[in-house]
Order: C-alpha cells, then structure tokens, then sequence
C-alpha cells in the first residue's frame, strides 16, 4: 500500500536507445492504418489526465483519442485528506509555518491509486472518443517530412511493440522523466542527479489525531516529510544519499521506526552559535510583530510502518529545452523532473494539462491542424515561464538546506524565521503553490 | 499586395511563404511563377496560363502549417455562421451546412470549414490547385468525406447548383474577375434564400495602389508583376452597390490589417486596404433593381462621393 504522492508512477520505460531517432523518412505506408487526432503516450497520472480532459472538451466531441499505457489497467480503493504546511530546519530552531485561518483549503493530498482510479473510470464513460490500450508500448516513432512531398503522410506514425501501427495529428509524450518521445523526436534535456534518492512508506501514527498537517524537516543529508493521510495514517517522503536509503528500505521495521521518530525529534545538528543567532532574530521579530504567538504544535510520533510499503527511487533535475514541435507536446515529467521537497511535480503537470488542453480547444473551435506549431508554441511559452521559475526555486532549496556548514545554515535561519514574519509573502507562497 | 501573402487567394498564386511562426520553414522566400491572366472570352473570368507548376506543390504545403494567418476570416465566417444554426453540435457546429468556396486554391480555407463539420465543395479554375488541395485532404479520412474539390468557375456550375448552398466563401477573387456583377449575381443565384457570402478582397485607394501594386509588385517582388491590377480592386462602396441591387443584404464591411511581426491579420475600422464584406441573401425572392434599392444604390454612390449636402439627399429621397 504505498501511497506514492510524487510523480513516479506508471509511466511508459522507453526502449533503450543507442541515440536519438531523428531520421525523417518519407512514409506513404497502410493508408489503412486508423488515423488519430491525439495519441496521448504514457497513462500515468498526467497522460490519463490529459486524455480525460481531451475527451471531455466540448471541441474535441467528433475527435479520436488514444491512450497508451505500457501497464495493466488499475482499479483500486482509497481516501483523501486536507492538509496544512509545516517545515522546519533540523539545525536551528527556525521554522515556517503556512496555515489558511479560513474555511478555504490550503491543498488536498490525494493518493495516487485514487487518482488513478478516478480518471479510469471517467475514461471508461466516454469511451466512445477516447481509446485507452493497455499493455501496449510503442517502439518507434516517424515522423513526418519537415519538407513535406505531396505523397507522403503528413502524420506521426506510431509502431506498438506487438507490430500494429496508428498515424495521429498530435502526439503528446506524457511518458516520464525517461520520456521515449522526447528522445525519439531529438529534444535536448538539461538534467542532472541529486546525489539522493526518496524513500516512500506508509506509516501508522502512535495515537489517533486530526491529522491536517503536512510536516516537513530539513535534515544536511536531506528533507524528511510527513503527509497527513488519514487520523491514523501518514506517508512519508524522506530523500537522503543512496546509501542511506538503502540502509533504510532493507533494515527491521522497528529500526526503521526509530529511525524516523528519531529525524523529526533530534536536536543532534544543532549548534550553539545557530541557535543563538536564531533566537535573537526571533526576539527582535516578536517586538516588531507581537501578535499572533501561537503555541507550537509538534510532529506525530510514529508507531509502526506498514510492511512491503518501503520503495525507493532515486531524484535527479530534469528539464527540456522544447516542450514542442511540430505535431509532438511533451507534458508532465517528460518535459521536466523536480525534487519532492516541495511537493510541486505531479502539480507541475497538471499545470500542463489545463494550459495544453485550452490551446488544443480553442484550435479545434477553430478548424485548425491540432499538431499545427503555432498554437503549441503558445502552450509552450505560457508553461515554460512557470515550470522554469519553479524548478529553479525548487532546485536553490534543495541545495541551501543540504549543508550543514554556519554561513549557509545562518543564513537560511534567518531567512527562514523573517518569511514566516512576513505574512504577505507567505500568502503569496501559498497560492503560488496551490494554483 | 497583402492578398498575395495572403494564402487563401484564388485562381491559383504563387504564394509567398510567411516566415515568421512557420516552424519548420527556412526563412521566407518569395517563390516567383510566371503566371498570367488572360482572359476568358466565354466565360468572362479568368484563366491562368500556367507557369512553374511543379513548385505550386510544395509552396502549398508549406502553405497550410502557417495557416494561423487566415485565423481571423475563419472566426469571423465560423462566428457569423453560428448565428444562423439555432442548436449546433459541440465539436462540429457547422455540421448541416453546405459551404461554397470560391477560387479555393489548395483548400487552405476549405479545410478549416470542413474540420467544423460543414460539407464543403471547393472550385478553382485551376487545375494544379485542386490537385494539390485533393492531394492534401486525402491523407484526413474526416475531412476527405467532408470536402469535395472541382476544377471549374462559378459559372460553370451555377445552373446546377442553384439555391443549394447555405454559405458562399470567396476570398481574394472579386479583385480578379472581369465581370464582377456577374460574378456576384452567380453568388447570389447559387445560395439558398437567407444564406450567407463571404467576401474578402483589396480596396480601390492611393494607399492600395502604393502598397499593392508598388511596393508589393515592382520594389520588393512579393508578387510577381501583373498579378493585380489596380483597376480591378473594389472598393467597399461599389461592392456594397452591387451586391445591394443583387438581393443581397450587407451586414458588415470592416477592415483588415496585417501585422508583420506577429503574422496576423487583425480587424479594423480602416477599410483602405484589405476588408472584409459579410451579406445576406433576402429570404423574399425579389427582382433586382427593385425602385428602393436603386435609391439606395444611388444614395451610396453619393455618400461615397463625399457628398454631404444634406438637401441633395433629401431631395433624392422624395
């Protein structure tokens, strides 16, 4: 029962490649062949999303749709909760707290398997325009001539791993970080590996409690957070160096136990100085700012974890140069691959879906080619201005709160302590990260 | 001038390929073809004496990735279309509609309406064209049953289409044609009593003259010379003339700008270049030049003439 909250799931593994398919052959092949209007290639949470919300746009009603999964069809049961934000420092005591006094949710965490099955299941009830083909991977892309010859296909072909063909006007890579599309249509990708991986595991809490907060604590070797799952039940995300995570996934559940109470509680980073430096600044935030000294809450302690829920995978930075060509969108990891720290990845793609599934829209409204570059570059401008400031964000957190060196520790203390006085960007932050 | 750049024009051009936005095109250069007109002694329209042809192909199907620049016509005439269907069909709200498209050339307008599920029939005395056009709609399964393409002139086909079609689209041709008030009474003749026509074409001005013929033709060949005659342009008021005494009811004339930066064609007050011409056929069937309109006609020549004295109009109108 591992309840993956970041955006690595079910995507499509490309074929190794030697290098990048970028030959442009003329193909005047099976005129036979079904021609799509949008081939969505990858059914994770983006790629069936993005084929829902195709299917269910009032322009796309006389369009053909077709998802491709590589695996089996999902069907699962589970809940949702509501959550608030707390993150703090393991080397001093500064902390950040980001919390909606009104009614309004802040956020939702939702299970992937929920998610999942949901947009299964909406898939399932307009059927007639959406295709969704299971336990189908494809092989080989062609693409059509930039040049084009009046006897070929203007079409990207699309070979399947069991030899059938499709010809489509769009196709939109929604197949992971390790996006086959993005390597088969020449995409340059700027990515680097953190040295670390996440560990993922389902927790059970000591006692029951109204589990709304999301908790997040900056180790040196790595964030650790809880998410708030149900009164019982939280996930845990928890990136550290490879090592590390191994040692966590192979050792006994009790030391694992230990060993998760142990990074939300120990004071064992701190240092004098920091703390110090820390709590003048917060002496000198409390004359200027004396309202509102709210009782700090604490952590849930953990009891037990659930068995075989423990799964690694490694973190890395990814982003693509384009998001678009001519007749190919890259969505979702495939276009780019952030840190969990911030919990921003699958929401990074979802951003994706709503501003390509309303370029594509208004295009069909007006009569034009779907694949046709100029409504893509619209969606590409618009998402890359986003997803870029985000990554780079992302990334900058990733590296302050990875060292334990004073400057840098001090530095982020007090940055963190006077952002959290400052009400008004803290807002900011948080709608930011709820858009 | 623009109308060359312009990639829906008839009576097969060359065209220019836009630079700016096509993708996958090199910059744009101009692709010369020595066509010209001559003219049709039986018909009264235009024949083009083919050129170049083997470059036609592939100047049309670089042509239809930067189709955006035709962006506004087709809302416009999608838009305008709407109003007349009471309950459309999400995802193909022409369907039902029998669309003309006059001088359609590869189909580069032809083919957005018939992806809004109108049947439409494209015409072009110019064989190539519709070959071409043929050629590019086969490959859409969709659009090949939607689209029907025929090499032949409007009058060809007027006695056997007459009242047949709900809409009539022709863009970048009233500037060609001879005999314009024949060719707009065949336009009215094959549409069905409340259909719409489309006209899109250049305005008779110093500043059409200047940028079209001048500039276009002689300084910076974006067409070859000959294309236009300046003669032959249109101006809103003679068109609104004609088509007034021909039982057609003009609801708008605007003006179009293009934008060479952003490569698209806006809407404007300023009719003095390229516009835009949107009438309605009368529902009653009535003869033309009927004493009312005649008046009418006359009362917009006048007005086109500049004359404001209020008496004269007055004294017409009695």
């Amino acid at each position: 029962m591992a309840a993956r909250l970041v955006s690595r799931c079910g995507a499509v593994r490309a074929a190794p490649h030697s290098g990048p398919l970028v030959s442009w052959r003329r193909w005047s092949g099976a005129s036979t062949d079904t021609v799509y209007d949008v081939v969505v290639s990858g059914g994770g949470l983006v790629g069936a999303a993005m084929a829902c919300a195709l299917g269910y746009d009032i322009h796309f009603h006389d369009k053909k749709i077709l998802l491709l999964e590589a695996g089996p069809k999902k069907v699962l049961e589970k809940l949702s909760e509501t959550y608030s934000n707390r993150v703090w420092d393991a080397c001093s005591e500064a902390l950040i707290m980001f919390d909606k006094d009104n009614l309004d949710d802040m956020g939702y965490i939702v299970e992937n398997d929920v998610i999942m099955h949901a947009l299964t299941k909406q898939l399932e009830a307009v059927s007639d325009r959406v295709t969704v083909l299971y336990r189908s991977k494809a092989i080989r892309y062609t693409w059509p001539c930039p040049f084009p010859m009046a006897d070929s296909s203007p079409w990207v072909h699309i070979t399947l791993g069991d030899g059938s063909t499709f010809q489509t006007k769009l196709l939109i890579g929604a197949d992971g970080h390790n996006s086959g599309v993005r390597q088969a249509v020449g995409i340059q990708n700027v990515s680097w590996n953190y040295d670390q991986s996440a560990v993922v595991a389902t927790l059970h809490l000591s006692e029951a409690t109204e589990n709304n907060v999301a908790w997040q604590r900056f180790l040196p070797s790595g964030p650790i957070a809880l998410l708030p799952l149900s009164d019982t039940l939280s996930s845990l995300v928890w990136s550290t160096s490879h090592e590390h995570a191994a040692e966590l996934v192979s050792m006994d559940e009790e030391k694992f136990v230990d060993a998760v109470n142990s990074a939300f509680w120990s004071d064992a980073d701190h240092t004098d100085f920091i703390d110090t430096a820390g709590a003048m600044l917060q002496y000198a935030v409390s004359l200027l700012k004396p309202t509102k000294v709210s009782a700090r809450q604490l952590p849930p302690s953990v009891a037990r974890v659930d068995a075989k829920s423990r799964v690694l995978f490694p973190l890395g930075l990814g982003h693509a140069a384009e998001y678009v060509r001519p007749r190919v969108a890259l969505i979702g990891d495939a276009a780019h691959r952030v840190h969990p720290l911030a919990g921003q990845g699958v929401n990074m793609g979802f951003g994706d879906i709503s501003s390509l599934a309303h370029h594509l829209s208004t295009a069909a409204f007006n009569g034009k080619d779907l694949g046709s570059v100029s409504h893509l570059t619209g969606y590409e401008t618009e998402r890359q201005r986003h997803n870029t400031a985000l990554l780079a964000a992302t990334d900058l957190l990733k590296r302050l709160y990875s060292t334990s060196a004073s400057p840098l520790v001090l530095l982020r203390t007090w940055g963190l302590q006077a952002t959290n006085a400052v009400s008004p960007l803290k807002e900011q932050i948080m709608a930011f990260a709820s858009k | 001038m623009w109308s060359g750049r312009k990639l829906g024009s008839s009576g097969g051009w060359f065209l220019r390929v836009l630079g700016p936005g096509g993708c996958n095109t090199k910059a744009a250069r101009p692709l010369i073809s020595s066509a010209v007109y001559v003219k049709n002694q039986l018909s009264g329209t235009l024949q083009i004496k083919p050129g170049v042809f083997n470059e036609y192909r592939t100047i049309w199907f670089k042509s239809y990735r930067t189709i955006f620049s035709c962006l506004n016509r087709i809302k416009s005439f999608r838009d305008n279309l709407l109003k007349t269907i009471p309950n459309h069909q999400p995802g193909k709200p022409l369907l039902g509609m029998k669309i003309l498209d006059v001088g359609c050339g590869g189909g580069l307008l032809t083919e957005p309406l018939g992806r809004l599920g109108a049947s439409v029939i494209g015409i072009d005395p110019v064989d190539e064209n519709i070959k071409t056009a043929q050629c590019h709609k086969s490959f859409d399964p969709v659009l090949d049953k939607r689209i029907e393409y025929r090499v032949c002139s409007l009058e060809e086909i007027v006695e056997e289409t007459a009242e047949t079609f709900d809409a009539v689209v022709a863009s970048e041709v009233v500037e060609h044609v001879i005999d314009l008030e024949t060719f707009l009474q065949c336009c009215c003749q094959v549409l069905k009593p409340g259909g719409s026509l489309f006209i899109t074409t250049i305005n008779k001005t110093q500043l059409s003259y200047a940028l079209g013929i001048v500039f276009s033709e002689q300084i910076a060949s974006i067409v070859p010379k000959g294309t236009h005659t300046w003669e032959k342009f249109v101006s809103p008021e003679t068109l609104e003339s004609i088509l007034e005494s021909n039982g057609l009811s003009v609801q708008t004339v605007v003006g179009m700008l293009y934008n060479p930066f952003s490569g698209y064609w806006h809407w404007s007050e300023n009719t003095s270049l390229n516009y835009a011409a949107y009438a309605v056929k009368s529902r009653v069937q009535e003869h033309p030049a009927s004493a009312e309109f005649v008046l009418k006609g006359e009362t917009e020549e006048l007005q086109a003439n500049a004359c404001t004295n209020p008496a004269v109009h007055e004294k017409l109108k009695k």
